[in-house]
């Protein structure tokens, strides 16, 4: 038998019983990362493949979204802070070893990029579109010419973005539910996946939701296949590791992960998304709707789960 | 160099909480909050039950996670490796809270992150940290490692310790004495 108990009394807020520092701004904050870098991953990607006509929802309407959304995923992060009239410190210092810190990098500069991609495609999508001043113009048309270095330089901040909303949560071995590598690569490929699903939602060109239906297709693939590894390796692996597998395999966490993630967000819309591309009718929205669900649920889930999971302690709950 | 360490006897402490009193009237810590506590674990199977008190607080890591996991470098190491955290340069992302595997810091209602300091203030002035100072069995030691002739380094030498969750790998330096 082993008891331990806080005998002097500690409760500070946030910490104890069980520790409680991050609510829903980091999920929504890493969903949002997630799914613009899928955004922009994938218009980056087939307008340097040349398919911008082919996909212009892909290429030139989707990106439209992601200053909005990567605004909205900011504040989120901002609200996070409890010492908020300090936030602009993130940007007197470059930590590498810190991902919050080069994560915060990354979106200070990934935030412009996707406005200037975004203007770029303004006067394609509103033929009338003017920029009322002619320095605008100007600048326009510079970006313009070099989309192609633009393009590239989303492909790489977007992988980037995409893996350090797992990363962030990985690199901290204190919470062992989330001290698995497995968490970047999951976080970047669901990430994708949202991306796919948000651009299949806006599209109205058929055989463009059917490509991303394909690749959404391959990306699920690979999720479960991660999923799968995650829980292995936990079960190979010491102790509180195990426990943390624990969470998902009988503990807290097993019916709202099982059903909501694995079942609803992935297995489901793999299926639908199988059975159309065999032929069947199956409106192109529930799989892709199902998806951003799941995927949000997902970063709550873990979320929440890390910070449950912990080495001292633990028999105390 | 110093390198500040603090040695806990568990045979003397009887967990009267005199140390977490006195690091809170000392340190101002807000009501509800506290830089230190005091732990019983209790292992074995009845009758064979052996429990050992704790008094417990920051470790004060030489590979600090905490200090790692910060972006603005609010939480860095100061004189004689003490993890102190800077209050004009923590946003309060909490990235410090959640890399530590004691948690030992939490959001001060001010905003910043807060937790133990080894009383750098008094330490400074020579002094014990304050719950050090108050134990009335006597059963916590402060100082310097570097110094082979310290109180802590001769118990150290001679009594058999540990120190918590090692296998974290933050390398802690409140130690216990078995
Ligand atoms: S005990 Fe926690 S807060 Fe203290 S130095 Fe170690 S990791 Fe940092
Ligand atoms: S809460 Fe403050 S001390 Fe902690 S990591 Fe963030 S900025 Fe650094």
């Amino acid at each position: 038998m082993k008891e331990i108990e806080i005998t002097s009394g500690r409760m500070n807020p946030g910490i104890d019983p069980v520790l409680h520092a991050w609510g829903w701004e980091i999920p929504v904050y890493l969903f949002i990362g997630g799914l613009v870098a899928g955004i922009l991953f994938f218009s980056a990607l087939f307008f340097l493949r040349g398919k911008t006509e082919q996909y212009p929802t892909t290429v030139k309407r989707a990106p439209l979204l992601t200053p909005i959304f990567l605004a909205i995923g900011l504040f989120a992060l901002f609200l996070d802070l409890t010492h908020k009239l300090y936030f602009w410190r993130l940007y007197t210092t470059i930590r590498l070893e810190s991902p919050m810190s080069w994560g915060a990098w990354t979106l200070l500069i990934i935030f412009p990029l996707s406005v200037i991609w975004s203007a770029t495609w303004f006067k394609e999508i509103f033929p009338e579109w003017n920029w009322k001043w002619s320095f605008l113009n100007r600048l326009d048309d510079w970006f313009t010419a070099y989309r192609k270095v633009l393009a590239w330089s989303l492909i790489f901040l977007s992988i980037i973005l995409g893996m350090y909303t797992g990363i962030l949560l990985s690199a901290f071995n204190a919470r062992p539910f989330w001290n698995t590598s497995i968490l970047g690569p999951l976080f970047l490929v669901s990430g994708l996946s949202t991306g796919a699903a948000a651009i299949m939602l806006m599209s109205k060109n058929k055989a463009e939701r059917q490509i991303m239906s394909k690749i959404d297709i391959s990306l699920i693939g690979i999720e479960i296949f991660l999923i799968i590894h995650l829980f292995m390796g936990f079960l190979a692996s010491i102790e509180v590791h195990v426990q943390a597998a624990e969470l998902f395999l009988g503990g807290p966490y097993t019916a709202v992960f099982w059903t909501f993630v694995f079942t609803l967000g992935l297995v489901v819309p793999l299926i639908a998304e199988l059975l159309e591309w065999r032929g069947y009718h199956i409106p192109v929205k529930v799989p892709a709707f199902l998806v951003l669900i799941g995927g949000l649920v997902l970063r709550f889930i873990v979320v929440d789960a890390g910070q449950t999971s912990r080495w001292l302690y633990k028999f105390m709950q | 160099m110093a390198r500040y360490a603090m040695a806990i006897d568990t045979k003397r402490c009887v967990g009267c909480t005199d140390c977490v009193v006195a690091c809170q009237t000392e340190n101002n810590v807000p009501v509800g909050y506290c830089r230190d506590w005091i732990v019983e674990e209790t292992t074995g199977t009845y009758p064979e039950l052996h429990m050992e008190i704790r008094s417990e607080r920051c470790n004060h890591c030489e590979d600090a996670p905490c200090v790692r996991s910060c972006p603005t470098s609010a939480s860095h190491y100061a004189d004689g490796g003490i993890v102190l955290v800077d209050h004009d340069e923590c946003i309060g992302c909490k990235a410090c809270i959640t890399s530590c595997p004691y948690d030992a810091r939490f959001v001060h209602p001010e905003g910043y992150v807060d937790k133990c300091t080894f009383c750098i203030h008094r330490v400074k002035e020579g002094k014990d940290p304050a719950c050090v100072s108050v134990c009335p069995t006597h059963a916590m030691i402060f100082g310097d490692l570097e110094d082979e002739n310290s109180e802590i380094s001769e118990a150290l030498k001679t009594r058999k310790h540990k120190t918590l969750i090692p296998e974290a790998g933050t390398v802690p330096h409140v130690y216990y004495l078995l």
